[in-house]
């Protein structure tokens, strides 16, 4: 028996560890919880960034994701605009960029991820987006009214910046190496559909073809294709993935192999856990080792974890059935399981042609996942089935009931 | 902190709930998401007990259009 838990360190002050954060108080443990973040900014919610912010519509505020008396309850030690830079993981130590060491029983790591860049030289027009500064950067050079903003990358950040950047009436090429947007996540049917629907709001999206230098030294002035082709622009968007933070933890003894590697409970070592985009755990349900990039993942996985590190037993091992939305024009998407190359596909509800749609997906006789455009109760219905381990032929008579 | 009412009351901001239903999966005698694609608020006092789980579906909703109030204590 180890010694109850009395002090907690978070490092990461977004979605996962503050979910973490909150959830320990409502489950009243009183004991200190030091919460350390690399941003100024008190923690704010991302998917807004791609959306309602960039268009303008939205501003800081409203973002937030604690109102100010409901952070204030949590009475938390508070560490902001500093970044850890190191952990001692037998002492469960952290030591921040300013000096400061933070020492507690346990420790969850909940850094996140940051944005892939391109590798060429930064310069005004050229950005990327994950962070409020990132946003509050591109809708200055959105709001000044470009000739044409390109995107590089068609995957759900690039090809939600695109459908911001269409609705404030900018022009828009999107560009990307695969065959269709959004691959990785919808396969190539469904990415196919999806970029219909950016080609019918007036997006140039060209596909199989990369971008091979970006154009202008005082100022992006524009892009060349693996094609020889340039295009002429004054605003760049690169969406080309996010990297784990977690170069604060080499050298530390733990497990970083894309992301911090921990067991079925999200144990990175004893006392320390991980959560949100910079987890990397084998989740049972899957049976394969997962870092999941998803909002309500970091919620999920952020509460568990710290639960986790608290409680006297060992909880059921963290499996969950990935989820993820994705807004563009007016179109919700969503899809939740996880779906892979070659899964066969069934549409179960509306058509593709009304854009309004579910389809199931599976293999070996199971069902893996459910994706829906502007049909979100049928993506619940059959996130249960999946919850549930239904076959195909189960999943397919519900669709048909 | 531990009151013996339930008191609080589940308010829905609809122009910001998009009914995806992930409130109805988290506590399904609270919340309903139905034919009609409207979410429905079938319980807006729920007890003290399922307070936990309806302040989970608070933290779990997407659009953050949930929202808890306190009601004025009795006595
Ligand atoms: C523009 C945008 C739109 C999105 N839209 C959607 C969507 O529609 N649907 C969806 O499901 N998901 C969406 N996501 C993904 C979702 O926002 C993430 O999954 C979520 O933010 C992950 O939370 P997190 O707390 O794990 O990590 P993060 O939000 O990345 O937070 C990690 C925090 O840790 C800090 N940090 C990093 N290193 C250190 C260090 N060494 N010391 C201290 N602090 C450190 C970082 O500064 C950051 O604040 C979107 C993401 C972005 C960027
Ligand atoms: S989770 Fe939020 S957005 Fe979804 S149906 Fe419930 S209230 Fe509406």
């Amino acid at each position: 028996m180890s010694a109850p838990v009395r002090s907690l360190t978070i490092v990461g002050a977004s979605l996962a560890g503050l979910r973490a954060a909150e959830s320990l108080r409502r489950s009243e443990f009183d004991g200190r919880i030091s919460l350390i973040g690399a941003e100024p900014h008190l923690p704010y919610d991302r998917p807004p960034l791609s959306k309602q912010f960039l268009a303008g519509e939205w501003d800081h505020e409203r973002i937030s994701l604690s109102a100010p008396d409901k952070f204030d309850a949590l009475e938390l030690d508070l560490h902001l605009g500093t970044r850890a830079t190191g952990l001692d993981v037998a002492e469960r130590s952290v030591t921040l960029e300013n000096g400061t060491t933070v020492s507690s029983d346990a420790v969850l790591i909940a850094t996140g991820a940051r944005a892939r860049k391109l590798g060429v030289a930064d310069r005004p027009g050229l950005h990327v987006l994950r962070t409020l500064d990132d946003a509050i950067g591109l809708e200055a050079d959105l709001a000044a009214g470009p000739n044409r903003v390109v995107i590089v990358g068609a995957g759900f950040i690039g090809a939600e910046v695109a459908a911001t950047a269409r609705q404030r009436g900018l022009e828009v090429t999107m560009i990307d190496p695969a065959e269709a947007p959004m691959i990785r996540g919808l396969g190539v049917e469904i990415g196919l559909v999806c970029g219909e629907v950016h080609r019918e709001h007036g997006v140039d999206l060209r596909l199989n073809v990369g971008v091979s230098d970006i154009l202008g030294s005082d100022r992006v002035t524009g892009v060349i294709l693996d094609d020889g082709s340039t295009i002429e622009c004054e605003v760049v968007v690169v969406g080309i993935g996010a990297i784990p933070n977690t170069e604060w933890l080499e050298g530390s003894g733990l497990e970083l192999d894309n992301g911090v590697v921990c067991d079925q409970t999200c144990l990175a070592a004893p006392g320390i856990a991980a959560a949100g985009d910079v987890a990397r755990w084998p989740n049972q349900r899957f049976g394969e080792l997962m870092r999941v990039e998803h909002w309500d993942n970091a919620i999920d996985q952020g509460t568990y974890a710290a639960k986790r590190l608290v409680a006297a037993e060992t909880p059921e091992p963290f499996a969950p059935i990935p989820w993820f939305w994705s807004d563009q024009y007016d179109r919700k998407i969503q899809l939740a399981g996880r779906t892979k190359p070659g899964d066969e596909m069934m549409i179960v509800d509306g058509s593709i042609e009304e854009r309004r749609f579910a389809a199931i997906f599976g293999r070996d006789n199971k069902l893996t996942g459910v994706f829906g455009m502007n049909r979100p109760r049928h993506v619940m219905q059959f996130r249960r089935l999946l919850a549930d381990e239904a076959s195909w032929d189960e999943a397919i008579a519900f669709g048909q009931s | 902190m531990s009151n013996e009412s339930a008191g609080y009351k589940v308010e829905v901001n609809f122009d910001l709930c998009e009914s995806n239903a992930i409130c109805m999966d988290i506590a399904p005698e609270v919340f309903e998401v139905r034919d009609d694609d409207f979410l429905y608020v079938l319980n807006e006092t729920p007890s003290a007990e399922q307070r936990a789980t309806v302040e989970d579906a608070v933290s779990r909703c997407p659009k953050q259009a949930i929202s808890l109030v306190d009601l004025p204590s009795e006595g």
